[in-house]
């Protein structure tokens, strides 16, 4: 059954999801896209800061997107941190590809173990006034458990896009991604850049992490679900834009919704891994890619 | 950690217990189990357990079991099926179990069964759907409400319910995960659809790991139904509740197998978002449940739940599991032996006191008649848990014989 | 040649050793897990053929595994074939799958390949799960033939067990040892540098992933007689993903000996922890111990053997 209300309403729903992944695709897009290192571990990263936001608003009844911002330095000394052990590890030695793609995978592994043995496996939630309220602006409901997440990922596309362009250390990243000998000879020291980087990827991972447990439920084995996403929207998007990420992360999110809402939503994960491996097939540099 | 947690609650409780266990040269009864205590079912496996271990001490105070401690023997099968041959095969070959009970589901008690029948043990089972459908096996019993046709009595309560409001409802939505429990529930639930008469206007499912639920509660409004009957595991059943607000999805009746509303967790964060809701319910604090025995199980249960960090209202499996062992033990004691024909025969044939009241076994091995009630959240205030513990607030409806309460119809009214 | 036919002489006598081993009376217990193990052996095996020999990492072992048993439960339920269909049929289709994640990722980078891999089990997942016949996601059981060789159909199905992991080991060694083997190597360095020099990356690529994959299915296969039930969550579970990946890393990749060896080592410390610690913890000591290996000793034990004696 088709209305025009049903199809504007599966439309505004998918847009606000999309704001969201982009928000959960925003690390991997600077770390994958730009930094070229395929941190598989970003998943458990997303997971790990919903845990944290969690426990913030358990405690202290914080509202959970500020736990996620109060979170943000913690994660980024944890992503310097490890970038620091991959980097002494196996960027230096020049044997990225396999062992790195592993070495993160552990990183996955050991992170959701631990979130697991720590809170065990019920579902977690968090309390925040505006869960459960929604308004309705021309005919369609907007639930603002889903507005508050979209708005905050538009914002931070755009602060990264931002820093990236104007500052001094978000073009030293861009210029580490494109040429690192060149950065080198500009006096810069790529390896310290690209820990900002990592860092600042972590960071993202663990506020998008906030998102999630606002819009919905959350356990250890959460991440499971985000590892496809969170590369296909990179891929789609192209590697190293970060307007890409957010344009293939309404993609996803509109996709999935319309899926949802007409044909019935048992499809929706596939239809979504089908759009990365169409993607792959045809134009592997996505839709902005360099 | 957790299991640390209950091994030394359960011997702080065997100490405090006193003069009765004393230390003799008694050879134990082994009863050995696989449960899930990680993975995607350990929130109830855990509950299970703490549940069997309290059974174990009851017994061994009042003196064990034809004079002999009982023993558990146990190991995680980490809701993992495949763990399950080579667990059980331990519990029989190395540590010469006497008795095996199963796991906690449909999928962790399967893969055991070829081994039990192969060596003609008797194997109680907990809260399996239809796993003697394709083998019959005659020495297995299952504790589980659901009765003789499970699928069905899921829902049985919740449109009997309905069709009995005055105007009649007309229109149906049918929705739920693709998983195991919301599957079978949505088998029944069309049967009852049928029978009853009504017309369904949307019947889907949706991917387990779905993010938003608000694509579906639109269109199922859309659709106008005059019902709408969910089957869905936890994120299901939040999300479809809280989708359903968001969207301003109110039919006249809304709920159905919706895992997770009993547990602490999600009754405590959802809290009065409940009202109004009916849902399939095996025990609640009603005066009409109150089984002997049930109101000291809880008693023991609760503070040892929240040391071990399980759910700690505990209504949903930990009784069961209790009655479980209370029926393989009286059935010990009665036969004076631990022959598996004898004892089949015996649980065949009898009619068992437990805490969950009085239990008696088809002959496939599932309980002769059901016993899910439909009960309808009223009356919750705010999100504290000690509200739960009284009656009043899962108010049974359905059946009869349990009834404490009516339906308030339409939802609405109930949310007011 | 003779260095086959002595490889040969030795399988044969491994996988008789293995049905004389089957009809012994021992323990049932070692009959199970010794299963698993072997089935790990295969697993970890097929998966060095394509990562550890070519550089592709396949984060995708669960849905080749599941392919191959579902491949199985699809021809239980509608034409009950004897173990051998089950098994050859389980390998083809897992081996086509292969083919295609190979085709499709042809000429991208590595990196791609193993993104595809992930979102294949995903997509293979969905599937399963929407398709009723073979169970959907509710899962099915499946009641083993009766009669079986050895009086016990798991004794029967470890007997095939260790036929196939010997099958598995004779392959990656015959790889290993031949100009495939030498350009898949060439490939793992530097896949531009080996096409400049002439080497057949593309059709190599290939190779690899269809003869990965045809393993892995094919130790999938008899993964529903072993369980008698089917459904996709375990059939999926990511313990296969992380153990094709730590086993090998454990062993070493550079020679069909690793695999075998993460494959016993961590397997029986698996299988052992499984009875006595608490299982979830199991998975995180496997987290922790690959990361260790991966950061401290990249080689494997093969290589810290190989340090050893050079000193």
């Amino acid at each position: 059954m088709f209305s025009w209300e049903l199809l504007a309403n599966a439309v505004v729903a998918g847009l606000l999801l999309g704001g969201f992944y982009a928000a959960v695709s925003l690390g991997i897009g600077l770390i994958f896209g730009l930094l070229d290192i395929a941190n598989i571990a970003q998943p458990a990263f997303l997971v790990a800061g919903a845990y944290g936001s969690f426990v913030l608003n358990e405690a202290w009844g914080v509202d959970p997107i500020v736990t996620g911002v109060l979170l943000t330095p913690v994660f980024y000394l944890i992503g310097a941190g490890v970038y620091r052990v991959y980097y002494g590890s196996f960027e230096r030695r020049g044997e990225e590809s396999l062992r790195g793609l592993v070495f993160f995978f552990g990183l996955l592994f050991i992170i959701e173990v631990s979130l697991s043995l720590k809170y065990g496996v019920d579902y977690r939630l968090v309390q925040a006034e505006y869960i459960g309220r929604s308004i309705e602006v021309a005919g369609v409901g907007v639930a603002f458990r889903l507005l508050i997440p979209a708005v905050i990922g538009v914002a931070m596309t755009a602060a990264l896009y931002l820093f990236l362009g104007r500052t001094f250390y978000g073009r030293a990243i861009m210029a580490v991604s494109q040429d690192q000998a060149a950065l080198r000879l500009m006096g810069a020291d790529p390896v310290k850049i690209k820990t900002i980087a990592f860092g600042i990827g972590i960071a993202a991972a663990s506020l998008a992490g906030a998102l999630l447990i606002t819009i919905t439920p959350v356990v250890p084995s959460s991440d499971r679900e985000y590892i496809g996403r969170m590369f296909a929207i990179t891929v789609l998007g192209g590697m190293g834009s970060i307007g890409g990420t957010l344009v293939a992360g309404v993609i996803l999110g509109v996709s999935e919704s319309l899926m949802a809402t007409f044909f019935g939503p048992s499809w929706a994960p596939a239809v979504s891994f089908g759009i990365l491996l169409l993607v792959l097939a045809v134009r592997p540099a996505g839709l902005f890619g360099r | 950690m957790t299991w640390v947690l209950i091994a030394a609650t359960t011997m702080a409780c065997v100490l405090a217990g006193g003069g009765a266990f004393t230390a003799r040269a008694a050879d134990p009864i082994k009863i050995g189990f696989g449960m899930a205590l990680t993975g995607g079912l350990a929130g109830n496996g855990q509950g299970a357990l703490l549940a069997m271990q309290i059974w174990k001490d009851d017994v061994n105070k009042a003196g064990g079991l034809l004079g002999r401690p009982v023993e558990l023997v146990y190991y995680d099968d980490q809701t993992n099926p495949s763990t399950v041959p080579g667990l059980y095969t331990k519990l029989l070959d190395v540590d010469k179990v006497d008795f095996v009970v199963s796991g906690y589901g449909t999928n962790l008690i399967a893969p055991a069964m070829p081994l039990v029948m192969e060596r003609k043990l008797l194997f109680m089972g907990l809260f399996g759907l239809g796993n003697n459908e394709k083998y019959k096996y005659s020495r297995y019993f299952q504790i589980s409400p659901g009765g003789p046709h499970p699928t069905r009595s899921f829902s049985e309560g919740f449109f009997e319910l309905a069709a009995k409001q005055n105007p009649r409802p007309k229109t149906v939505a049918l929705v739920g995960d693709d998983a195991e429990f919301p599957q079978n529930a949505l088998v029944g639930a069309r049967e009852h659809v049928k029978r009853l008469g009504f017309q369904t206007v949307y019947d889907k499912t949706y991917p387990p790991n779905t993010v938003d639920y608000t694509p579906i509660a639109r269109a199922i409004k859309a659709t106008n139904a005059d019902i709408v009957f969910v089957a869905s595991y936890p994120p299901g059943s939040t999300g479809m509740i809280l989708a359903a607000q968001e969207v301003g999805l109110e039919p006249k009746m809304f709920g159905g197998g919706m895992v997770g509303l009993h547990f602490t967790s999600l009754l405590t964060k959802l809290g009065p978002k409940l009202n109004g809701i009916v849902d399939y319910g095996f025990w609640v604090p009603e005066p009409t449940m109150k089984f002997p025995g049930i109101e000291a199980f809880l008693q023991k249960y609760q503070p040892a739940a929240v040391k071990a960090n399980v759910d700690p209202l505990g209504f949903y499996l930990p009784p069961w599991a209790y009655a479980n062992m209370q029926v393989l033990g009286k059935a010990i004691e009665a036969t004076k032996g631990l022959d598996q024909q004898k004892l089949a025969d015996y649980i065949h044939a009898n009619e068992f006191d437990t805490i969950v009241g009085k239990v008696k076994f088809g002959a496939d091995g599932e309980w002769a008649k059901d016993r899910t009630v439909a009960i309808q959240f009223q009356g919750i205030k705010g999100n504290d848990v000690e509200q739960f513990k009284h009656p009043g607030r899962q108010v049974v409806l359905y059946p009869d014989q349990y009834k404490s309460g009516n339906l308030i119809y339409p939802y609405a009214a109930a949310r007011k | 040649m003779a260095r086959m036919g002595r490889a040969l002489l030795v399988g044969g006598a491994v996988i008789a050793a293995g049905i004389l081993f089957a009809s012994l009376k021992l323990n049932p217990y070692v009959y199970f897990a010794g299963y698993v193990i072997l089935q790990y052996v295969v697993i970890a095996t097929a998966w060095n053929i394509l990562g550890g020999y070519g550089g592709y990492v396949n984060f995708g072992t669960p849905a080749f595994f599941a392919m191959g048993a579902y491949t199985a439960v699809f021809l239980i339920l509608s034409l009950r074939p004897p173990l051998f269909v089950l098994i050859v049929a389980g390998g083809l289709v897992a081996a086509l799958l292969g083919l295609g994640i190979g085709y499709l990722t042809l000429r991208l980078r590595g990196v791609f390949f193993s993104i595809a891999t992930l979102a294949l089990s995903v997509v293979l997942q969905t599937i399963i799960v929407n398709w009723e016949f073979v169970g959907g996601s509710r899962g099915l059981s499946v009641i083993r033939p009766s009669e079986p060789p050895f009086g016990s159909y798991v004794k029967f199905l470890f007997a095939v067990m260790v036929a196939l992991a010997v099958l598995s080991v004779l392959a990656a060694r015959f790889i290993e040892q031949s100009w495939i083997g030498r350009g898949l190597a060439a490939l793992r360095d530097n896949e531009e540098a080996a096409e400049c020099m002439g080497v057949p990356t593309l059709r190599l690529k290939l190779f690899a992933t269809t003869v990965s994959g045809f393993l892995l299915g094919v130790a999938g296969a008899p993964f529903p007689y072993y369980v008698t039930f089917i459904e996709p969550n375990s059939a999926f579970a990511l313990d296969y993903a992380v153990n094709a990946l730590a086993m090998p890393m454990i062993g070493g990749t550079t020679s069909w000996v690793g695999p075998v060896l993460g494959a016993v080592l961590l397997g029986s410390a698996q299988q052992v922890a499984i009875v006595t610690i608490s299982s979830e913890m199991n998975l995180f000591i496997v987290g922790v111990v690959l990361v260790a290996f991966v950061v401290l000793a990249p080689e494997g034990i093969l290589g810290l053997l190989r340090r050893l004696r050079g000193h």
